[in-house]
């Protein structure tokens, strides 16, 4: 089972006394703030989480797999996701068990 | 943005919740999130993406400074695919500019 938005309301609801329907809004708010703030091209440092940048890429000469014909894919910004310290820390320590 | 200036920026656009409140909200979604993959399991977040494991195998190293040689076990990295709404989102930004 995957950790989803109802599974994170439902835990802030516990946690920080809200109804559901706050919960629920609450966790939306959470992602949009970090999507509109990515969206205006600045970067979103969550110290301990990690750290959500943007690269940008220049075109470059690609190839539609299924009939081999070439198309340039185009210039485009992307989302990169480095974790910090303590996630990696966190997720390795895990996996060593 | 840092996590404080996020705590801020969500303070100011919700009603229900003082300061202390989201900042204790924002901290307990980041650990939910850290001690899911922490536990092997993946985050999906519509729209946003979705969090994952990418096991890197067991491999030879080296310390850089004596040359010497290190066996390096085998782990896992958290790794973030950006979801629909979030890559056109960032990407549209790019070409008004």
């Amino acid at each position: 089972m995957a950790l989803t938005k109802a599974v994170l309301a439902e835990r802030l609801s516990e946690e920080i006394g809200l109804n559901k329907r706050e919960a629920k809004e609450l966790v939306e708010l959470f992602f949009e703030e970090i999507r509109a703030t990515l969206e205006s091209a600045e970067p979103v440092k969550l110290s301990g989480f990690g750290n959500f940048d943007l690269r940008d890429k220049n075109q470059r000469p690609g190839r539609n797999p299924k009939t081999g014909q070439e198309i340039p894919i185009t210039a485009r910004r992307v989302v990169t996701f480095r974790p910090g310290q303590k996630l990696r820390m966190r997720v390795d320590a895990k996996s060593r068990k | 943005m840092t996590k404080s200036e996020l705590i801020h920026a969500l303070a100011e656009k919700q009603s229900y919740l003082a300061h202390k409140d989201v900042e204790l909200a924002v901290k307990s979604l980041l650990e939910a999130m850290t001690m899911a993959l922490s536990s092997g399991e993946r985050i999906e977040i519509r729209g946003f993406g979705s969090f994952s494991l990418n096991y890197r195998p067991p491999r030879i190293g080296r310390n850089p400074r004596t040359g010497e040689s290190v066996d390096l076990v085998g782990k896992y990295v958290p790794h973030f695919k950006p979801g629909k709404e979030l890559r056109e989102r960032v990407n549209a930004t790019l070409s008004q500019q």
